[in-house]
């Protein structure tokens, strides 16, 4: 049995809020300068240039990415044989969330209850926060802060089987062109497919963890990413202002599901797919 | 790219009306900004018959929300927020004589006939380009509704503030316009 302090988790969340904000994946980085190369609208090259500029100053300078630095998302893995000590595991979480968002000049984009008040928590706390537990003893933590811009075009349709392949190409290119400009593009979309209403949003989210390098493992899952990112790369959206770079990539997150239905649900997210990941 | 247009504040109807879908500006001199929360308690001071913390005649709104100023900026991130979420209120704020908006995003077709109907232009920033776009902003300044945080109402002083006219004065769209030649499905 290992042993760690609450506080190595709180300092730990405190610095990838920071540097979630302020320092583009590679990844998307590169993806995004590819796009650039292959953009065929003047303006839409323009808008690229502005993007990866924006991300080049942004690292120089530890400014946060966007001024929508999203509400926290954070993924746990919990190894079975780790003793976390020193109070709550999700209270080190929310307090590394605040002391990060605070420190790190991040705007704080949380309210306490959604529909009346709508009061700000003042420190973007809580986040939302998935635990899994899983064999050995470390703590594996990813945090994906979410700008709202994009996840307000987020979407989740429940298919029935008969809808196969075809019917999840349109449920997703529906979700798109119903987004068009507005999830400040290029998005990195992710599609969860599969588990119950509620997992399938669960996958899609965990799918922009992914690198956008890294096609899923099934054969058949990243011939679809292939074709949907295709797809989407035609409609048109482009940088924003119309063009040939609408995604940067799609990823598809997968598990079963029951006999009677065929949920597909899409996170979309905005050029500023921002993430982090530490192992304690 | 064609030449950028350079204009300054306060913007006139006539030289709102003089801008064209598709046109690239830079904008100097001040701007508003106020987002959701500065727009709800606008309109529901006008609907009181109160007056407005400033004269919005020939003024831009800039929709945004900035994150907070680290010491020695004046300003810290600060791209636009989707313009979308203020179209509720927008034909009522343009009332007021407001001849340019700032945003990012599709806006309503009552929006597009108010803006027709009082020669105002919309114009894009690049969503998520918060930090290249702070270099262009010199000061801010919160000039009502503190408690709001974020969402304050403020003043800021911009130098050739980058962004690209997407729907102008006579209601042309060039979401629409430039995404056609590319769309292939
Ligand atoms: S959608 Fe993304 S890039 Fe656009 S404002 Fe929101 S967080 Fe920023």
């Amino acid at each position: 049995m290992r042993t760690i302090q609450v506080e190595q988790i709180t300092e730990a969340v405190a610095q990838m809020c920071k540097e979630a904000a302020y320092y583009l994946p590679e990844d998307v980085y590169q993806a995004l300068k590819k796009g650039r190369e292959t953009e065929e609208s003047p303006v839409g090259r323009d808008v690229l240039d502005q993007i990866i500029k924006n991300a080049e100053i942004a690292k120089a300078e530890d400014r946060p990415i966007c001024q929508d630095t999203g509400m926290t998302i954070v993924f746990l893995e919990v190894g079975q044989d780790l003793h976390i000590e020193g109070g709550s595991l999700n209270d080190a979480i929310n307090a590394g969330v605040a002391k990060g968002y605070t420190e790190g000049y991040l705007r704080k984009s949380v309210v306490a209850e959604p529909l009346f008040d709508r009061k700000n928590t003042q420190n973007n706390t809580p986040a939302i926060i998935y635990t899994q537990m899983v064999p050995g003893d470390k703590l594996k933590i990813e945090i994906e802060p979410k700008g709202f811009g994009s996840e307000n075009k987020s979407d989740i349709k429940m298919l029935v089987p008969a809808d196969g392949v075809e019917g999840v190409k349109k449920a997703v290119m529906d979700i798109i062109l119903h987004a068009s400009c507005n999830p400040c593009p290029p998005m990195v979309v992710g599609v969860g497919i599969g588990g119950t209403m509620d997992k399938a949003a669960y996958y899609s989210k965990r799918a922009l963890l992914r690198p956008l390098t890294v096609r899923n493992e099934h054969p058949k899952y990243a011939q679809l990413e292939k074709d949907l990112l295709d797809m989407i790369n035609k409609t048109g959206i482009g940088p924003q202002l119309g063009g040939t770079t609408s995604a940067l990539a799609v990823n598809i997150e997968w598990g079963p599901t029951h006999i009677a239905g065929l949920p597909v649900a899409v996170t979309i997210c905005c050029h500023a797919t921002r993430h982090s990941k530490r192992v304690l | 790219m064609a030449e950028k247009i350079r204009i300054t504040t306060p913007l006139t109807e006539e030289a709102s009306r003089k801008l064209k879908a598709g046109d690239s500006v830079l904008i100097s001199g001040v701007i508003y900004s106020a987002r959701d929360a500065a727009h709800k308690v606008m309109t529901e001071a006008l609907a009181r018959g109160e007056k407005l913390p400033i004269d919005w005649h020939n003024q831009i709104v800039y929709y945004l929300g900035p994150t907070p100023a680290k010491p020695g900026n004046p300003i810290g991130s600060c791209g636009p927020t989707t313009a979308g979420r203020m179209d509720a209120y927008t034909p009522t704020m343009l009332e007021q004589g407001i001849k340019g908006m700032i945003g990012k995003g599709s806006r309503e077709p009552e929006v597009i006939e108010s803006m027709k109907k009082n020669g105002a232009t919309y114009f894009a920033a690049v969503g998520g380009a918060a930090a290249f776009i702070s270099k262009s902003v010199k000061k801010y300044e919160v000039i009502a509704y503190p408690e709001l945080g974020p969402e304050a109402l403020a003043a800021l002083t911009v130098e050739d503030f980058p962004a690209i006219v997407v729907i102008d004065s006579e209601g042309n769209n060039f979401y629409e316009i430039g995404q056609k030649p590319y769309r292939r499905l």
